[in-house]
């Protein structure tokens, strides 16, 4: 059976020249890079290449980049960083209701710790209206923070005119990033950004890496106390390999705009005319527009995503879903729910996430296999058959 | 993460459909998930010859579904209402933990049907 992997807002594989590169620094130069010796500076020049990379790739400074363990301690240290910076003042924070998890709990978090918080609706294709952020904004506002692209539905925040409203508020702007890099152009001048996750396994480089940019001047208070590593922002000793890793893949994701952006856009508007031509009663959740070109989020009427996902995966196919039935917590998807989408449609929202290894072939398997399921489920569920019967 | 079991009433469940002159018709619908699952019977002499299902659910929850129906078709009603959702769940060698009282509804929702055809009665 041939394998589909359609899962890549979930996770990306390592790309061939990335673990090429990578390779080196776990036996040959295994070095610290905090050493002097000739072990490790070598490997110190790796990384700082490495940092060079992922700054052009964001149209950063090298000295502005943070190496992380992942995009979740990006998002953590960019929100936790910034309030226990400001801790001689008050202090409020604005988000989204659609932010990933490792915002909205960071948030969640500060929130017990005493601070202030807006959570800003979205409207049904996931947008958030800036003239209600700019209303919530007040005097002792610190930080908002606004996805780039977001995980679940692609929707594209317009994050430069996020960052202008931040600017001419003098509030520091975290955009949230880990879904947009490799897929649209990110630079963090053009969008007024003063925090920026990113994460590597989203887009070809290893699990266990990420980085933050932090623009000069921007005080942030770490998150992990220690060595010097990182200017004092992120203790601890490097991870190497990773770091490099992220580097190769930051390359990458800059050629990838042009190389095969297009191409994967092409191929997700195929599945998706597909799917609205050959099945009744579809949602596309999402900006139609302004969506990241990898990704398309859709809702079949009457049925639960989990066993749509099921029978995809018994044909090789793996996608995600936003159903109840996925969560840990039991609830839809607070992303989808936020757009005030019908439960029944929420609950059987599926993503289906391209990636550089998608072709034409995949795409129209899975146009083939698709109505079959849904007829399946549908066949079998009450409530079809009870709007059948009227 | 589900048991080959689970995977073969998921893949090719026995009974779905409806009943037009049921004896009785029960349904039960999950407070957490929102699963729904919808029973048909045809009682003879105390015993249920008959049974149909519909279910708006995950794979634990068409499973289950199934696997309730095997269980319980050519049962008595006394029989049919001694079994528990857990007897299903044991019947299918097992639903992953988070599924048991979600999904597992399938003895519930049985007992409606059957509390449906004993009213009418």
């Amino acid at each position: 059976m041939k394998r589909i992997y359609l899962d890549n807002n979930a996770t990306t594989a390592v790309r061939t020249e990335v673990l090429e590169a990578m390779l080196p620094f776990y036996r040959e130069q295994f070095g610290n890079p905090s050493s002097i010796h000739w072990a490790g500076r070598s490997v110190s020049e790796a990384v700082e290449e490495a940092r060079e990379r992922v700054a052009r790739l964001l149209n950063a400074r090298p000295e502005e980049i943070v190496f992380t363990s992942c995009g979740s301690e990006s998002n953590s240290l960019a929100l936790r960083g910034s309030v226990d910076f400001f801790e001689a003042r008050d202090r409020h924070v604005i988000t989204t209701a659609v932010e990933h998890p490792a915002v909205l709990n960071s948030v969640r978090f500060l929130e017990k710790q005493g601070v202030a918080v807006t959570v800003l609706p979205v409207d049904g294709d996931g947008l958030v209206d800036l003239e209600q952020l700019e209303v919530a904004i007040r005097p002792d506002t610190i930080l908002i923070s606004a996805m780039w692209g977001n995980n679940e539905t692609g929707t594209l925040f317009p994050v430069a005119e996020i960052g202008a409203i931040a600017r001419r508020h003098k509030i520091r702007f975290h955009t949230d990033a880990v879904q947009a890099i490799g897929r649209v152009p990110v630079d963090v001048q053009a969008a007024e950004v003063d925090l920026l996750s990113l994460s590597g396994h989203k887009f070809g480089a290893p699990k266990g890496v990420g980085a933050l940019y932090v623009r000069k001047g921007t005080g942030l208070t770490p998150l992990i106390h220690g060595g010097h590593q990182e200017r004092g922002r992120r203790a601890g000793t490097l991870n190497v390999p990773g770091i490099v890793g992220l580097g190769v893949a930051s390359e990458l994701a800059t050629a990838d705009l042009d190389r095969q952006v297009p191409r994967i856009r092409a191929l997700r508007d195929r599945l998706e005319a597909g799917i609205l031509s050959r099945i009744s009663e579809v949602r596309v959740n999402g900006h139609r527009q302004q969506r990241l070109p990898n990704t398309l989020n859709v809702s079949f009427a009457y049925i639960e995503g989990e066993a749509i996902l099921l029978f995809l995966d018994m044909q090789g196919v793996a996608a995600s879903s936003g159903s109840a039935c996925m969560s840990d917590s039991f609830g839809n998807s607070h992303v989808i729910d936020a757009m005030g989408v019908d439960p029944m449609m929420a609950n059987s929202s599926i993503r289906f996430g391209l990636g550089p290894d998608t072709d034409e072939e995949d795409i129209d398997f899975v146009l083939e296999i698709l109505p079959p399921i849904i007829k399946k489920l549908r066949d079998m569920s009450p409530f079809y058959s009870e709007k059948a019967a009227g | 993460m589900y048991s080959d079991k689970v995977i073969d009433h998921f893949t090719n469940p026995r009974n779905v459909g409806v009943i037009a002159d049921a004896d009785g018709v029960g349904e039960k619908v999950s407070a957490s998930c929102g699963d729904r699952m919808k029973i048909f019977l045809k009682v003879s002499d105390g015993v249920i010859e008959d049974i149909k299902f519909q279910t708006y659910g995950c794979g634990a929850a068409i499973a289950s579904s199934s696997m309730m129906s095997e269980l319980v078709v050519g049962k008595t009603l006394e029989q049919a209402l001694a079994l528990t959702n857990d007897d299903v769940a044991a019947a299918l060698d097992g639903l992953p933990a988070p599924k048991m009282h979600c999904s597992n509804l399938a003895a519930d929702a049985l007992h409606e049907a059957i509390k449906n055809y004993q009213d009418k009665g």
